[in-house]
C-alpha cells in the first residue's frame, strides 16, 4: 500500500492491519513516534492524520491510505508546530522525554484547530499520559504557545 | 562509606585515547552504593575530554533518565573549568570507566566534589600550558569561559588550542575551588541540555537503537513465575507466519524472532503454549493473592527485630490510660515508566558481546550479562541509553530485565537480536514495590504523643537483592524509622516475612509508603488528643530548627495553615499536612482536596524541600513536580492486584496512572539550609500521600489506612 508521511508518498509492504506506529518506526525508520502501551491509553504514539492527533498504535495502516500523516520529525515545518516546540523549550517541559513527541503533536493539533483554547479545550485535547508528571509545565507551555 | 581520594589523573596518552589530541582527565568518584548496604563500594572513574574545538565531552558516572543529571554534571564541571554548560556533550561512562549506580537520589551529592575538582584540574592545566607557551608566570593568567587570558599583554588562547599542550602536563595537586559566592552556573537555573532534542523527537532511547543485520524479537512469558514452556502446540503454524525467523522455548517464556517487531509480536501472541512447572528462585505460588498476603502480614506473629528505640515504649504504653492502635497498608505498585524495556544483543566475531539497554547500574549489568553469556565481564560492552523513565525499574532484578533473553536469542540465531517487551509483558515481569503493612500503638499526652510503637512486617528490596538483614534494611522501614519528631518513648521494629513476589525499588522506596502510614497515624493521634495536626507537629519539632523552619515555610507557602473545611468555587475543601526525611533531605507538604462524584480530587500541593544545598533550582523544582505527580498517582489510583498468582492488570487500562486532569497545581519552596547536600529526585514524594489522606480525613471524617483512595467510597 501507499502511505503519505511527512509529505512523501511511500510504498510499504506490510499486512494491511499493521498498526501505523510500527510502519512508521520499522518501515520508515522514524523513531520519534514512541511505543508506550499499544492500546491507545498513553498517547506516546500520537501522530497527525489530516491534522488530527491520532494514536497510531491502534490505527491500522490501511485505514490511513491517502491521508496526510505527519510525525514529530517535521513538526517544526508549520508555524504552529514551531511555536509549540519553542514553548516546550522555554518552559523546560521534558524530563525523561519519552512521551513528549506525542504531547507536542497533541498540542500542535489543538492549536492548529483552536488557536485560542479555553482551559476546557486544553484539558480535553491534552490527554496524553506523562509518568514524569510534567503536566503543570505542559499546560503552561500550551497556554504560552497559544499566546505567542 | 568508603573514603577515596578523588584527585584527577591525566590519561590523555593512555590506551585508546592516545592520538585523540584531546586533554583527557579521569577522576575517582566515591561511589555511594546506597542500596548495597554492606557491599564494598568500588571506586569508579569518570572522564573529561577537552577537545581541540573547545567543546568538552563528559562521560557521566550517572545515567540520564529525566532527572537532569547530565545538565547538573556539566554545570558543576563547567563552573570550575570555566566553560559554559552548553559547550558540553554528556554521555554515560562505560562499566569500569566511570559508570556508577544511579539511584538513591545520590548522583549530584556524591558527584559534586569530585566533579568540581575535575573541572578545576583541567582549568589549572590549561592555564599552565598557556603560561609555558607565552613564557609568563601562571599567576598572571586568568580565564573567561572557554579561554585563557593574559591581561598584561592582551593575549587570549581558546581552550581548544591549549588542549594538546596541556596533555603533557602533570595534574596539579593543590587546586583552589571557586568560592560559592562567585558561582556563575551552580545554583542557577541553567537550561537542560537535552530539552530541545526531547521536544522534537530527536532524542534516542534503547528502544530506538538498531544495529546492522538485526532481527526483532517478542516474548510471551509464563503467566506466573515458575512455569516454563513444555511445548508450543501450534509451532509450525506460527513459524509459517509472515516474517517469522524462528520460535524459541526459553526459561519461563516463549520467544518469536522475526524480521520486524510487529511480526514477532503477532506471532508470539498467537502461540498456544503448554506450561509446566519449572524451576525459579522465587516461584510464584499458584494461589497467591495480594489481599490474602495483606492479611497474612497484618496478622503475622513472628519475632520482631528492633530497628530503633528511645526511652521505654512498652512500659509507657502499659501505663497509659488509653492506647491508640491502627494497622496501615499500601499495595504493590508497578513502575510504569513509559518506555517499555528492550535490549539489543550482538555477538562480535572476536566473541565479545555488546548490549544496548536501559539500566541504572552498568557495572552490575555487565557482570550479570557476562555470566549469562559465559564470558568474562571485560568481553561485555554495555551501551547505556537515556531512559524513558525509570523510577527504580532498571536495576538488576534478574527476572525483570530482558537482556538474558536477548543474549540467548542472539546465541541461538547467530544474529544480533533486539528484544522488546510489550507493555503487557512488562507488567507481568516488573519487580513492583512490595505491598507493605505496619502496625502502630501509641499513647497521647496533653501536648502530643508520649509513646509510639511501630512494627513493619515483611521484606524490603534491599534484603532481597543485597542481603540486608531485617532490622538493618532501611528499605523495609524508612519513613517509619528515621522520623525526627520528639517522642519520649519509641520503638520501631520489623517482623521479617518473605514476599512471594519479585519485589523492587520504586521512587522513594520504603518512604513511598511508610511516611503515609506514620504521618496518617500521627494525625489520628492529634485527633485523639484534640490537637491541631499542624500545631502538634510544630511543637514536636521545637528545638529542631531545620524542620521547624521547613514546616513553617510550607505553611507560609500555602498562605498560612488552614484547619477545618472551607468553601472554594462551590466545593468544600480541606487541607492536610505531612513531613518526611528521605535520602538526606527534608520535606514538608500540604495538600488541598475536595470530593467530586465520590472520588478524591487534589487541587493544590505545596511542598517545601530542604536538600541542604542545590545545583540547579529549575531542575530541583521540576523534580519536585515529578515526585508530587507520582505521589498523587499512587495515593489516588495505583494498585497492582494479584489473584491466583498472576497480576490482574497488564496495561494502563486496568492499572490507571495519574491523568493530566487529575494533576494538582504544585507550588515549590526550595529551602537551602546549608546542611550537607541531600537528594532531590525522590524526596518530594513521600509527604504527598499522607498530606492528601490527612486532608481527606478532615473533609470526610474517614480515616484511610489502606491505599489507594480509589478503592474507598467517599460518596
Amino acid at each position: 500500500m501507499q502511505l503519505t508521511v511527512n509529505g512523501t508518498t511511500r510504498d510499504v509492504d506490510v499486512e494491511p492491519d499493521t498498526p501505523l506506529l510500527w510502519v512508521i518506526r520499522e518501515e520508515l525508520g522514524l523513531t520519534g513516534t514512541k511505543y508506550g502501551c499499544g492500546i491507545a491509553a498513553c498517547g506516546a504514539c500520537t501522530v497527525l492524520v489530516d491534522g488530527y492527533a491520532t494514536r497510531s498504535c491502534v490505527t491500522p495502516a490501511d485505514s490511513v491510505e491517502g491521508a496526510e500523516i505527519r510525525t514529530i520529525e517535521t513538526v517544526e515545518e508549520t508555524e504552529t508546530g514551531r511555536k509549540v516546540v519553542e514553548a516546550w523549550v522555554d518552559h523546560q517541559v521534558p524530563q525523561c522525554g519519552y512521551c513528549q513527541s506525542g504531547q507536542v503533536l497533541a498540542a500542535t493539533a489543538l492549536l492548529t484547530e483552536t488557536p485560542n483554547p479555553t482551559d476546557a479545550d486544553i484539558e480535553g485535547a491534552m490527554s496524553n499520559l506523562c509518568r514524569c508528571g510534567t503536566y503543570n509545565k505542559i499546560r503552561a507551555a500550551v497556554r504560552s504557545a497559544s499566546e505567542a | 562509606m568508603q573514603k577515596l581520594t578523588s584527585r584527577p589523573m591525566n590519561v590523555s596518552r593512555r590506551g585508546f585515547l592516545a592520538g585523540s589530541g584531546a586533554l583527557v582527565l579521569s577522576t575517582a568518584l566515591p561511589a555511594r552504593m546506597v542500596r548495597a548496604q554492606g557491599a564494598e563500594a568500588p571506586a569508579v572513574q569518570t572522564l573529561l575530554e577537552l577537545r581541540p574545538d573547545g567543546t568538552a565531552l563528559l562521560r557521566s558516572p550517572f545515567v540520564e533518565g529525566g532527572q537532569g543529571i547530565f545538565t547538573a554534571m556539566a554545570q558543576i564541571v563547567g563552573e570550575e573549568l570555566d566553560l559554559a554548560p552548553e559547550q558540553f556533550t554528556v554521555e554515560v561512562a562505560a562499566p569500569g570507566a566511570g559508570a556508577a549506580l544511579t539511584g538513591g537520589s545520590a548522583s549530584t551529592r556524591s558527584g559534586y566534589e569530585p566533579m568540581r575538582q575535575l573541572g578545576a584540574a583541567a582549568r589549572a592545566m590549561l592555564m599552565e600550558a598557556a603560561a609555558q607557551q607565552w613564557d609568563v608566570d601562571v599567576a598572571e593568567l586568568t580565564t573567561e569561559p572557554g579561554a585563557v587570558l593574559h591581561d598584561a599583554t592582551g593575549r587570549r588562547a581558546p581552550y581548544g588550542d591549549l588542549a594538546a599542550a596541556a596533555m603533557d602536563l602533570p595534574v596539579p595537586t593543590d587546586m583552589t575551588l571557586r568560592d560559592p559566592s562567585e558561582f556563575r552556573w551552580i545554583k542557577t537555573s541553567v537550561p537542560r541540555i537535552d530539552v530541545r532534542a526531547k521536544s522534537t523527537g530527536a532524542a534516542k532511547y534503547a528502544i530506538d537503537q538498531e544495529v546492522e543485520n538485526m532481527l526483532l524479537a517478542a516474548v510471551q512469558h509464563a503467566p506466573r513465575l515458575g512455569l516454563t514452556p513444555a511445548s508450543v502446540t501450534n509451532q509450525s503454524d506460527i513459524e509459517a507466519m509472515r516474517g517469522v525467523h524462528s520460535v524459541h522455548l526459553l526459561d519461563g517464556a516463549v520467544a518469536v524472532v522475526a524480521d520486524k517487531f510487529w511480526q514477532a509480536r503477532r506471532a508470539v501472541e498467537a502461540a498456544e503454549v503448554e506450561w509446566t512447572e519449572g524451576t525459579a528462585e522465587w516461584p510464584m505460588p499458584a494461589d497467591f493473592s495480594s489481599s490474602a498476603f495483606r492479611d497474612t502480614l497484618a496478622d503475622a506473629a513472628g519475632d520482631a527485630v528492633e530497628i530503633e528505640a528511645t526511652g521505654d515504649a512498652a512500659a509507657a504504653l502499659a501505663e497509659a490510660g488509653t492506647v491508640v492502635e491502627a494497622v496501615y497498608d499500601a499495595p504493590f505498585v508497578v513502575h510504569g515508566q513509559l518506555e517499555p524495556p528492550s535490549t539489543i544483543a550482538r555477538f562480535n566475531d572476536d566473541g565479545s558481546l555488546e548490549l544496548w539497554m536501559p539500566n541504572q547500574s552498568p557495572g552490575q549489568f555487565q557482570a550479570a550479562a557476562a555470566e549469562a553469556a559465559g564470558l568474562e565481564p571485560a568481553q561485555v560492552r554495555i551501551h547505556s541509553q537515556s531512559l524513558g523513565g525509570f523510577f527504580g525499574r532498571h536495576f538488576l532484578y534478574r527476572t525483570a530485565n530482558p537482556f538474558p533473553q536477548a543474549i540467548a536469542l542472539a546465541q541461538a540465531t547467530g544474529r544480533p537480536v533486539k528484544l522488546i517487551w510489550t507493555r503487557e509483558e512488562d507488567f507481568l515481569r516488573d519487580a513492583p514495590r512490595p505491598l507493605g503493612v505496619a502496625r502502630f500503638r501509641a499513647a497521647m499526652g496533653p501536648e502530643g504523643p508520649v509513646a509510639l510503637e511501630a512494627t513493619v512486617i515483611g521484606e524490603g528490596p534491599t534484603q532481597r537483592w543485597y542481603g540486608a538483614p531485617p532490622g538493618n534494611d532501611a528499605s523495609a522501614s524508612e519513613g517509619i524509622s528515621g522520623k525526627s519528631y520528639a517522642i519520649e518513648n519509641t520503638l520501631v521494629q520489623q517482623v521479617p516475612l518473605p514476599n512471594p513476589a519479585v519485589i523492587g525499588y520504586w521512587r522513594a522506596v520504603g518512604h513511598s509508603m511508610h511516611d503515609f502510614m506514620y504521618e496518617g497515624f500521627l494525625d489520628e493521634l492529634a485527633a485523639a488528643g484534640g490537637l491541631d495536626p499542624y500545631e502538634m507537629r510544630l511543637s514536636m519539632l521545637s528545638g529542631n530548627d531545620r524542620l521547624h523552619t521547613l514546616l513553617t515555610r510550607v505553611g507560609a507557602l500555602s498562605g498560612g495553615w488552614q484547619p477545618g473545611t472551607y468553601e472554594v468555587d462551590g466545593t468544600t475543601r480541606a487541607r492536610g499536612v505531612a513531613m518526611a526525611s528521605p535520602f538526606g533531605s527534608e520535606a514538608a507538604a500540604i495538600a488541598e482536596v475536595s470530593i467530586d462524584g465520590g472520588e478524591v480530587r487534589v487541587h493544590q500541593v505545596w511542598v517545601a524541600l530542604d536538600p541542604g544545598q542545590i545545583v540547579n533550582p529549575a531542575v530541583v523544582e521540576a523534580q519536585v513536580q515529578s515526585a508530587v505527580a507520582l505521589g498523587v498517582s499512587q495515593t489516588l489510583v495505583e494498585e497492582l492486584v494479584y489473584e491466583d498468582g498472576e497480576p490482574t492488570a497488564r496495561n494502563f487500562d486496568m492499572y490507571p496512572i495519574l491523568r493530566p486532569d487529575q494533576m494538582p497545581e504544585v507550588h515549590v519552596d526550595i529551602v537551602e539550609s546549608g546542611a550537607a547536600m541531600g537528594g532531590v529526585g525522590e524526596p518530594g514524594l513521600p509527604a504527598v500521600g499522607p498530606a492528601i489522606v490527612n486532608a481527606v480525613a478532615v473533609l470526610t471524617g474517614q480515616r484511610v489506612r489502606s491505599l489507594p483512595l480509589s478503592k474507598h467510597n467517599f460518596g
